[in-house]
Parts: structure tokens; C-alpha cells; sequence
């Protein structure tokens, strides 16, 4: 009870979202979540962990209390390696340079696809949502670790439209597609940590996050859930962790 | 359509043969410098989201009332908004259209494309991309391995998903992008629009040699020798530009690499007023920064000196230890 309010929503999102990653990857970060979560685990443990941003950015290493407003300024070149074209550097996850990729997302499916464009019929939509960005080239193209905001109409049986694509309809279609490589890996939300069963691609409940239970996790999912045989509980977050990661937002821009 | 969305090789080959591409000086001012944008044109866009924008260029156009262009953006902010809700633009094709993370989704662009028909035409980033980069190879499209199994591919029956001749794997054709003319700020120039970009370049350098026509705003003019004697920095050689303008804080209220961050008080107050009401919102918005200012300065003067300096020594400060 009293350990729930320690913590934000977003705040256990970025901290269990970086300890999904490890040091020497090359990882593909998009704004917010992700790229708050990226820094944290390079400043706690992961200091050879390489940041991409789709503005053009390879080796990030943001400074804390300047967190940048997107992925396109300058801020992410602060003490960077390089600076590339955004077409270029979005060709390194082609080329299969990239370990991860690590994004937000408004609306997933029980096969991992992501819907940022439309919310109703595409040809007359009830709301015209952003759009993929670099999302779909990142999903498409590698490994991904999706940090999300876990309720209802967020998590839905099939996504109105895919955007970046998961599993697509599940088994092997994703392949089928012409996407031999990459997928869902993870998905990370204030409730659990959920991974995808090798052989229907569905999403399945790895983790559950503290003082969460099964039933609360399925209430809040738009299908049915699977659950791992021995589902674990995961570590609240640290001191250290939320400290490190209040310096590196201590206006709450994405930590609200 | 698709035909005549894509130029003939020909053509293309011709419209360049009849640029005058020798050395000489093509430093205009804003006014004029925008009539090579007709209505109905294809113009590109350069920078991404709120950086390195070509603000200055775009408010021109919307004092000049153009109309029905069709413009191409990597990532569009409130650039896009401001195209849409002038009436200047009806087809914007981009990788994705909001204001900025921070403010959610725009108002603006959901009325417009809601309700009013107009079209926003979603590719992938980077397929975004390659369709600028086939355009500046002088080839008709380029293969991308993103995109593919998507509904966002499915949306653009202008790309063509095949099977490789050599592997028989799947890939996804994309057309290549042509603008007719390419708006482009840098941080500094010479008379002849041999551009130098700090930081980050974005798409800038295809859609420059993509396009038919280039105008570069610039931060400042400097001369030849000074480009002269850092040619490993100029990104745009001077033979794509047709003309050569020089606007300080040309990107406003936008940021430009190493000189200013973004104004975000003015951004703030900006979208606040745009998705409160995204028509009379807008067209109060631009009443008083775009068509009463006699001039970019008087423009810069409404958003005010004091937003100007924090935004600059946040700017600035990027190339501090």
C-alpha cells in the first residue's frame, strides 16, 4: 500500500522498462518512456549501452534535466558519437545493426501490433491519430520493448489498424509478410511485464509487477490473457532507481 | 494518378538542363523569393518536427495566399497545422503530424482531415525517406523491407510490394519523390547557396537534390572563403539552389541547431489557442502573428524579445561542456 505510492504509473513503467535492457546493446529509443527508461539503464547499469534516435542520433547520452521534446532535437546530440541522416540512421535497423528497439504505444493487440494512426474506419475515421513516425521501420526491423499505459481500450482484442507491426495475425504470418526478422519482445506496463508465446505469438502475462494480481492485469486487457506457468513477481523499484531517475526528469515531463 | 504523380525521367533531365546552375549570387528577399511556389505545386519540406523548420518560408507562402500545395515533411509539427489551416495546403504527406509529443494530438490537423477532407498521407519514416532518396538518385523508386504486413502500406497502393529478382524474397517498392520546389533553413550559406547544417541534417541533402527548385533561408550569409575553408561542413552544393535568403531566427518559434531551442512559451500558448478551437483558434493565431506583421521581424517582435534570448542561450548552450 504504502510502497504504491512511492511511485508513479509512468515512473514503474520506466524503471522496469530499463531493466529490460542490457549493457552493449544497440538500442533504438523513441521519444518519452523509452528514452527516459534507455538513459536510466545507461546511467544504473548499463553504461555501454548505445542510444539511436531517429533524428540522426548514434550514442545518445542525454543530460539530466534537459530531456529533449522529441527525437529531432538537438538535445540528443549532446555528448552523442555521430550524427547521421534520419534516413541513414533508420537504415541501420535494416542492416540489423540494432539489438532493440523501444517505443511507447497508444493501442496493442493480443498479437503485439500497434495502432497509432486511426481510431475507427480508416476511410472515415472517429479520430485521426499521429501516425507511425519511425515506429513501423523500428518494428518491422527488430526486436521490440513496448512501454505502455495499461488499460482497457488501450489493450484490445485486434488493433483498428496496424501501424508497427507485431505478430500481425499471429503463428507465422509475420514472416509470411516479409518481415523474416524481429518482432515483439516485451511489452512493459504499470501492472506486468508480458512477453509472446513462441508458437501463437499471443501475448502472455511474464511477470507481474508489485502487489498486482492476475485478475486485475485481465480486467483491465480487452482478450484473454495467457499467464506463464511460474509467473513472477517483479522487484519494486529501488531507491537508487527512482532517484536516478527523478535527476534525469526533474520537471516530470514524462514522468507526470 | 500515379503517373502523374511521378516525373518522367525525361523530364526531370530536362527541367534541370534549363536551371541555370553556374556560379552567381542569389540572395533575394522573402517576398520574392517564394515565387517560385505556384499554387498547386509539390513543395518539400526540410528539418524534422520543430527543428530547423523553414518557418519564415512557409509564413510567406501564407501571406501570399497560396493555395492546394502538396507538401512532403520527414516528421511535421506545427507547420503542418498552420499549412492546413491556412488553406495554403490540402495534401501533406508525412510520417507522422502533431505538434509535438508534449502536447498530444493536434486539433487542427484532426478538423481538417476529420471533417474537412483534407489528406494526410501516411508513410513510414523512413519510408518517407527512400522515397526522397530515389528522387535524388534520379531513379523511379527504391526497395524497403519496412512497412511491409502493415495497414500502412496497404493505405498507399503508390508503393508496390514485389518479389526480389535475385532472392525472391518480399520487398516494398517505393515511388521516388520530386518536389517541385524544396524550402530549406541552414545556419549559414554563401551568396551562391553553398549550405553549411550544423547538427542534425535530417533528410535535408536528398530533398534538396530531389527537388527541381531549392530556396534556402539562412541564419547568415558568409562569404565564399569562408565556405572555402571548411568545404567538409557545406551539405548542400550551391548548383541545387535557386535562391538565397537571409532570415535570423528564420526557424522561429522552432529551433535551430547551436543558435535557439524552441520557444516553448510561445509554443505552449500557440496550442493551447489552435486546439481550443482549431478554427477560430487559428485564424485569430494567424490574423495576428502572420498577416497583420508588416515584416519577419515584426513577427519575431510579437513573440517577443525576452522568449528570443532564453531560447538562444538554450541554444547556445549545446555547444557548452
Amino acid at each position: 500500500m504504502t510502497d504504491a505510492q512511492r511511485y508513479t504509473a509512468t515512473e514503474i513503467l520506466a524503471i522496469l522498462s530499463s531493466r529490460q535492457l542490457r549493457d552493449g546493446q544497440v538500442v533504438f529509443a523513441g521519444v518519452g518512456i523509452p528514452l527516459l527508461a534507455a538513459t536510466l539503464a545507461q546511467r544504473l547499469r548499463c553504461p555501454g549501452l548505445t542510444i539511436l534516435f531517429e533524428g540522426g542520433v548514434v550514442g545518445a547520452f542525454v543530460e539530466p534535466g534537459k530531456l529533449p521534446p522529441s527525437t529531432n532535437d538537438q538535445r540528443c546530440t549532446k555528448r552523442a558519437n555521430m550524427v547521421l541522416g534520419s534516413a541513414d540512421v533508420l537504415l541501420l535497423l535494416q542492416r540489423g545493426y540494432v539489438d532493440i528497439g523501444f517505443m511507447g504505444g497508444a493501442q496493442i493487440d493480443q498479437y503485439g501490433n500497434l495502432n497509432s494512426s486511426f481510431i475507427g474506419d480508416p476511410a472515415a475515421p472517429k479520430t485521426r491519430l499521429p501516425g507511425t513516425g519511425g515506429g513501423n521501420d523500428i518494428s518491422s526491423l527488430t526486436n521490440m520493448i513496448v512501454a505502455m499505459k495499461h488499460e482497457k481500450r488501450r489493450f484490445v482484442e485486434n488493433v483498428d489498424f496496424i501501424t508497427s507491426p507485431g505478430f500481425i495475425r499471429g503463428g507465422e504470418s509475420r514472416r509470411e509478410s516479409g518481415l523474416p526478422m524481429g518482432g515483439m519482445f516485451r511489452v512493459i506496463t504499470e501492472l506486468a511485464v508480458f512477453g509472446f508465446d513462441e508458437r501463437t505469438r499471443r501475448m502472455k502475462v511474464l511477470a507481474l509487477n508489485p502487489g498486482v494480481t492476475r485478475e486485475e492485469v485481465q480486467d483491465n486487457t480487452g482478450f484473454k490473457l495467457d499467464f506463464e506457468e511460474d509467473v513472477a513477481l517483479t522487484e519494486p523499484p529501488t531507491n537508487d532507481e527512482l532517484q536516478t531517475l527523478r535527476l534525469l526528469d526533474p520537471e516530470r515531463l514524462f514522468t507526470a | 494518378m500515379l503517373e502523374a504523380q511521378l516525373e518522367p525521367y525525361t523530364r526531370l533531365r530536362e527541367n534541370m538542363s534549363k536551371r541555370d546552375r553556374s556560379l552567381r549570387e542569389k540572395v533575394v528577399a522573402l517576398e520574392e523569393a517564394v515565387s517560385f511556389v505556384q499554387d498547386g505545386m509539390k513543395v518539400g519540406i526540410g528539418g524534422s518536427t520543430m527543428s530547423r523548420t523553414p518557418m519564415a518560408l512557409i509564413w510567406e507562402l501564407i501571406r501570399q495566399r497560396r493555395k492546394n500545395l502538396s507538401c512532403s515533411r520527414c516528421i511535421i509539427s506545427t507547420d503542418g497545422d498552420l499549412l492546413f489551416g491556412s488553406g495554403a495546403s490540402d495534401h501533406i504527406i508525412t510520417s507522422w503530424f502533431a505538434q509535438g509529443i508534449l502536447w498530444g494530438l493536434s486539433k487542427v490537423m484532426r478538423h481538417h482531415v476529420e471533417t474537412q477532407g483534407k489528406n494526410y498521407e501516411e508513410w513510414s519514416h523512413m519510408g518517407v525517406g527512400m522515397r526522397f532518396r530515389a528522387g535524388s538518385m534520379g531513379v523511379p523508386f527504391l526497395p524497403m523491407r519496412a512497412m511491409l504486413g502493415s495497414d500502412v502500406m496497404k493505405q498507399r497502393p503508390e508503393a508496390k510490394p514485389v518479389n526480389c529478382p535475385f532472392t525472391g524474397e518480399k520487398l516494398l517498392l517505393v515511388p521516388a519523390l520530386n518536389p517541385d520546389v524544396a524550402l530549406i533553413h541552414v545556419q549559414r550559406c554563401d551568396a551562391y547557396g553553398n549550405a553549411q547544417i550544423d547538427g542534425l541534417q535530417f533528410m535535408d541533402i536528398d530533398l534538396a537534390l530531389a527537388a527541381n527548385r531549392v530556396i534556402l533561408t539562412t541564419e547568415r550569409i558568409v562569404s565564399n572563403d569562408q565556405i572555402r575553408r571548411a568545404p567538409d561542413q557545406t551539405k548542400i552544393p550551391f548548383f541545387c539552389v535557386d535562391a538565397v535568403v537571409e532570415v535570423p531566427y528564420g526557424s522561429a518559434p522552432h529551433e535551430c541547431f547551436g543558435l535557439y531551442e524552441p520557444m516553448m512559451k510561445h509554443m505552449g500558448s500557440y496550442v493551447a489557442q489552435v486546439n481550443a478551437d482549431p478554427v477560430d483558434g487559428m485564424r485569430e493565431y494567424l490574423e495576428r502573428y502572420f498577416y497583420e506583421p508588416k515584416s519577419w521581424n515584426e513577427y519575431l517582435a510579437l513573440i517577443g524579445m525576452e522568449e528570443l534570448l532564453e531560447a538562444s542561450q538554450r541554444g547556445r548552450s549545446i555547444y557548452n561542456d
